[in-house]
């Protein structure tokens, strides 16, 4: 939160980010973020989360320093090896390259999915939904309809249909990821924007003069993002597992791009004598959607009381 | 996968927000319109896709005037439009064309695979409630201790799992190396067509038939898959049993019939979870819905001839008519339970609309 | 933990328990369950159906006019449902005498009728296999003079030039030749359809099986032929199901379930052998596995740039890890036994050749190629080990998997770069290669030879080409094998094909299967010659 090198601004701050009288909305919105982190470091399962979302991250950023080996770097004499062989930690694939790099190198793929299908996917939703209730109408009931098509697909059979029109591949594996999984923040948002939308701030700004498309984006769009963030959160684990299916299914991030997902698809011809190739991977998956499941969960619990009961 | 409790959550949302009951005829307009959305979209992906569908039909070493003559009586030459006109007439008429992969008529294809992935979710589903409702109630009951830990902790690790994975590992566990259960498949091959088709879920059909043995060994080939599937159910259901019972624990007549000496198990298991059922109905159903979705994965590992291996297998070679057909079809049901679930919640619900 | 749930739990795990004895000590002693692939068959009529398993299932339940000994298959053709034949003084009419006494599974009498009946159909049907018979110049419009039954057991065929007898009768050995039911076929016709609609789902041959149920991608059953004209059946049943993993296939061979596993990795062929209740048996067959850079496509073009890709490929290293015992290392395109086979290995891994010669075409760090390749575990794992010699010799390979025939479209339309993949043989003649594979007679965009590899990588070889014609027409054996074998060589120096591997089929059997042949290079598999 702050470098902690500067006592009296420290105390100041904390005086501030407490204050039961806030002077602002920006000081209101602090306090509130403030005490949702309070009450986040009081939960231990949600610090794990964090602890291991921090650990992806860092591993991506340093894979090259930390990879013992090149993630593609062949060595048909040495493939198959089990865990614990001296050089090759956690063992060696079908093709003799080192699975812990794979895994290292393998974290940057996971961490770009999330990040793409994070920045694209809530911001058209929150368009799509804001617009719709804050219009009302038949732009509402237009855009509703549409969200409900897309709502009415069962998600991982849309995306491997979008993956097979669009051919193979990380990029869009993330594009059909994307364009799937947008329609319930869509919904959130409208269902927001239905309770801010006639409340007296917003009559306010609209006597001021403002024009719609102000509105929505400069006030409404904001006032929707703190329960658009939980879901999101709470979604990223989601989005892991989808493209680990698809990469599982062949049509993700393709060889030798180490992807976790793909990996486990090759590993399983091995399944009976080497576990590990598949299993490893397997392994890394489920340990960052837990944690990313757990930090979502705490965060929920955090911001939004309610729900957590 | 997306079966997460948080879908439910935006599920609220998802109800049309409008006054009163859905009327009939908004309902039908509601769907229709949802359903020609639907069919435009599987049309225009499969229109696009890179796959040539002539070149699936007459395969590498056809001559270039085979290829021609295979297109135009595929009616490829016609323009898009035209196509998705022909499309639709024919799909309204229940005609999903013929799959190149089997040969057959696509309809009569979802007929019988259809079934398997029916069996499959039910199971799934018993096991998710069977196991998932009890943990519900014990989490709520003893909210903030370690039992309630303990339940969040199973469900998110079932958030967490991916499921290809989990069944592969349960594969090889107890499959291969315990050797407790069947491995992948619906029945052993002998087993195949032993009892005459009626419902198409073996399970059933086997006990109609009187056919104990046919009966064992498809127990034994679902047990696997529909725990592994049933796992998420689980995990969703326990979940919001959890949040149900917490909110009913709280109420005013909990209270009175403690007072009134009533035993804490009767109190608990008789009233609260009573009075939650009917919510719970609801949350069954979308999960029910949701399982279809998680099953095309397990069916892959599984090699469970259900419709996500089918619709997965006409993807991959090209197969149109299979495709578009499945995933209507699945959209369908996917649609019906949906609907079904919100209309529950409606009907027994006074709170709603 | 509640009372409920510990219900739930004990019933669960009774349901477990109930059903522990999964497994059963063995399969019945007169049926045969075969684990494989069948999720490339697409139709049953022999006048369409070209894929490996479906190649399988038909030669089972039909027969040709010629046929191979199965327990000698290195024989070549053999008398089949034609007893004899002569040729007539100019080559081109082939006089082939019907054997009598044979009965199609409906019943119905075998005669000449229904071969002339089953290879028009073939031709008019104008099916992918078709060119097979069409190229010895049968057309819609002459099959009444050219394929004529002249009486209940006498068939005379008419071919437009003179071509070796092999040839010929080679060809009718294929699934196109076929002989099937006639009167049953016309009894299920639609539309004059020749029954195509319902001979895409059943069968109606002469063959040692009957097609009981067929479930595509699950399984299909046969049904023995008691009065099989060349031998009875011992396997009354054989249970055929797909099962894609080679580790479900070899758990359910390890526990009985199954008879036969065909497709198992090298790791589990290993574990396989070193079972004691199984057995691992070997077949050569006619897959050939190569490479094929585009023409189109500078520098791929440059003979220099192409000879450093045939050094740049770990042939050996391959053989011997991930494909060991699944490949054979071959660098001509006729498949080892056939004739004029060429067994010159003239390329290995030489990196710093490829080095070289990429440094004297002026190419030594600037080729980036994109490589198609098959979607499949094995195909995947050479195009990743290539792709790490390739890299190693300076040249930036992008791998871009597709399935069968995601792939197919972009090769046909000459636009890929490089091209991974297998071809088998369409018939047991060496001319089934060498038109693919050294043929090209117009090399044009508007040609569309899509059929012709050397086609749809552009590589024009006019010189060849007549070489090609003039091999398929000599009539002396000896001669021809030369003339094959020098194409090849000629092929193995100057063409854009690498050349890398035949398949080596490693089948899982339990130890009391017996005389399961699966086909080697000339043929499919047999399972009337099956015993426990």
């Amino acid at each position: 939160m702050t470098d902690g090198s500067d006592a009296s601004s420290v105390r100041g701050l904390g005086v501030w980010l407490t204050s039961e009288t806030p002077s602002s909305p920006l000081q209101a919105r602090c306090i509130q973020i403030y005490l949702g982190w309070l009450g986040l470091a009081r939960n231990p399962l949600a610090m794990l989360g964090l602890a291991i979302v921090v650990a992806l991250i860092l591993a991506a950023i340093f894979a090259p320093l930390i990879a013992p080996y090149d993630p593609i770097a062949q060595d048909l004499q040495r493939r198959l090896l089990p865990p614990g062989t001296p050089g090759n930690l956690l063992g060696t694939d079908e093709l003799g390259r080192d699975i812990l790099s794979r895994l290292l190198y393998g974290a940057r793929i996971t961490l770009y999915v999330v990040a793409l299908v994070v920045v694209t996917a809530p911001v058209f939703g929150l368009l799509i939904g804001t617009v719709a209730g804050y219009a009302g109408g038949w732009v509402d009931t237009v855009l509703m309809r549409f969200t409900d098509v897309f709502l009415a697909f069962p998600r991982l059979v849309l995306a491997l249909a979008f993956v097979a029109a669009l051919g193979p591949g990380i990029g869009n594996a993330v594009l059909a990821i994307a364009l799937t999984s947008w329609p319930p923040y869509a919904r959130i948002a409208r269902a927001e924007t239905l309770t801010i939308r006639n409340t007296d701030f917003i009559s306010a700004i609209r006597l001021q003069g403002a024009s719609p498309l102000r509105i929505v984006v400069g006030h409404v769009m904001p006032l929707c993002l703190s329960s658009v963030i939980v879901r999101v959160t709470l979604d990223m684990a989601g989005i892991i597992l989808t493209a680990a299916g698809l990469g599982f299914l062949g049509l993700g991030a393709q060889p030798p791009l180490p992807e976790w997902g793909a990996m486990i698809s090759t590993g399983r011809l091995y399944i009976l004598d080497q576990w590990w190739v598949a299993t490893m991977p397997g392994l890394a998956i489920f340990t960052v959607s837990l944690g990313f499941n757990l930090l979502g969960d705490g965060l929920r619990d955090a911001l939004d009381p309610r729900s957590g009961r | 996968m997306s079966l997460t409790g948080s879908r439910f959550s935006g599920r609220g949302a998802w109800l049309p927000s409008r006054t009163g009951l859905l009327k009939g005829g908004r309902v039908v307009a509601t769907l229709a319109a949802t359903l020609l959305g639907l069919l435009l979209i599987t049309f225009l992906i499969g229109r696009v896709m890179p796959i040539d569908p002539v070149l699936a039909v007459v395969g590498e070493r056809a001559t270039n005037e085979v290829y021609e003559a295979t297109r135009k009586a595929m009616g490829l030459d016609q323009p898009l439009i035209i196509q998705f006109f022909t499309y639709i007439r024919e799909v309204v008429t229940g005609n999903f064309g013929t799959s190149l992969l089997t040969s057959r008529p696509v309809i009569q294809d979802i007929a019988r695979v259809f079934p398997a992935t029916l069996e499959l979710a039910t199971v799934a589903t018993m096991i998710g409630v069977a196991l998932g409702i009890p943990a519900g109630v014990l989490a709520a009951v003893h909210q903030g201790r370690w039992p309630d830990h303990f339940v969040r902790l199973i469900g998110l690790f079932g958030y967490s799992m991916p499921i290809f994975w989990l069944g592969l590992v349960g594969l090889l566990v107890f499959y291969g190396k315990l050797d407790w259960v069947a491995g992948p498949g619906r029945l052993d091959v002998f087993f195949e067509d032993v009892v005459p088709q009626v419902t198409g879920v073996i399970l059933i059909d086997s006990l109609l038939a009187g056919d104990l043995e046919v009966f064992t060994n498809a127990l034994s080939h679902i047990i696997l898959p529909a725990s592994v599937l049933g796992y998420y159910s689980l995990a969703y259901i326990s979940r919001m049993t959890r949040s149900f019972m917490l909110e009913q624990l709280a109420q005013e007549y909990i209270t009175t019939a403690r007072v009134k000496g009533l035993s804490e198990t009767r109190v608990i298991w008789g009233h609260a979870l009573g009075n939650v059922m009917v919510p719970l109905i609801t949350v069954i159903a979308l999960s029910y819905a949701n399982l279809l979705e998680g099953s095309v994965l397990t069916e892959i590992v599984f090699a469970w001839p259900g419709i996500g291996f089918y619709i997965t297998n006409a993807l991959l070679s090209a197969d149109m008519n299979a495709v578009l057909g499945g995933t209507v079809m699945v959209g369908i049901v996917f649609i019906g339970l949906n609907l079904l679930s919100d209309l529950l919640y409606r009907v027994f619900d006074p709170r709603a609309g | 933990m509640s009372k409920l749930t510990s219900a739930w739990a004990i019933g669960l795990l009774a349901a477990v328990s109930l059903t522990a004895p999964a497994s059963f000590a063995d399969t019945p002693k007169d049926t045969l369950v075969v684990a494989t692939t069948i999720d490339d068959i697409v139709s049953l009529d022999p006048a369409e159906a070209f894929e490996f398993s479906g190649g399988d299932l038909l030669q089972n339940t039909y027969d040709h006019l010629v046929e191979f000994d199965p327990m000698d298959l290195s024989a070549g053709y053999q008398p089949g449902l034609a007893t004899s034949w002569t040729v007539s003084e100019d080559g081109k009419t082939f006089t082939l005498t019907m054997r009598e006494g044979v009965k199609f599974q409906s019943g119905n009498p075998f005669t000449a009728e229904d071969a002339e009946f089953s290879l028009r159909r073939a031709v008019l049907l104008e099916k992918t296999p078709s060119f097979i018979l069409t190229q010895f110049g049968f057309t819609k419009d002459n099959i009444e003079q050219t394929i004529k039954a002249t009486d209940a057991k006498t068939l005379v065929i008419t071919t437009d030039k003179k071509y070796a007898q092999s040839f010929v009768l080679n060809c009718m050995s294929a699934t196109i030749g076929s002989i099937v039911d006639k009167k049953t076929a016309l009894e299920h016709e639609k539309d004059g359809d020749m029954g195509y609609e319902w001979l895409k789902t059943n069968t109606a041959g002469t063959g040692a099986y009957s097609l009981k149920t067929w479930k595509p991608n699950e399984s299909y059953v046969l049904e023995a032929n008691a009065e099989y004209w060349r031998a009875t059946p011992a396997m009354k049943r054989v249970f055929v199901r797909h099962i894609a993993e080679s580790a479900s296939q070899r758990l359910l061979l390890e526990k009985g379930d199954i008879d036969v596993a065909r497709n198992l990795t090298p790791e589990d062929i290993a574990a396989v052998a070193a079972n004691g209740d199984l057995r691992v048996d070997e077949d050569l067959r006619g897959r050939i596995v190569y490479m094929s850079l585009n023409q189109k496509k500078a520098p791929l073009n440059d003979p220099k740039v192409i000879e450093a890709f045939k050094w740049a490929i770990d042939y050996k290293g391959m053989t011997e890890t991930i494909l060991r015992g699944q490949y054979t290392v071959h660098e001509a395109f006729l498949p080892l036994t056939y004739l004029g086979e060429l067994k010159d290995k003239p390329y290995t891994l030489d990196i710093a050749k490829a080095k070289a010669l990429l440094a004297e075409a002026g190419h030594a760090d600037d080729v980036a190629v994109k490589i198609n390749v098959r979607n499949e575990p094995s195909y995947m794992a050479m195009a990743q080990a290539i792709q790490g010699t390739l890299t190693e010799a300076g040249i930036k390979v992008e791998l871009t998997p597709m399935t069968g025939k995601q792939s197919l479209g972009e090769y046909r339309a000459r636009e890929h770069d490089i091209y991974l993949g297998a071809w088998g043989p369409d018939y047991p003649d060496p001319h089934t290669n060498a038109d693919t594979f050294a043929h090209n007679p117009n090399n044009s965009d508007e040609a569309k030879l899509t059929g012709k590899l050397a086609w749809r990588n552009a590589w024009d070889i006019p010189e060849m080409t007549k070489e090609t014609e003039a091999a398929v027409q000599e009539a002396d054996r000896d001669k021809r094998a030369e003339m094959y074998r020098a194409i090849q060589k000629e092929h193995q120096m100057t063409s854009p094909f690498v050349v890398m591997f035949q398949k080596i089929e490693q089948t899982g059997l339990r130890k009391n299967v017996e005389n399961l042949v699966t086909g080697s290079a000339i043929s499919s598999v047999y399972y009337w010659t099956v015993t426990k």
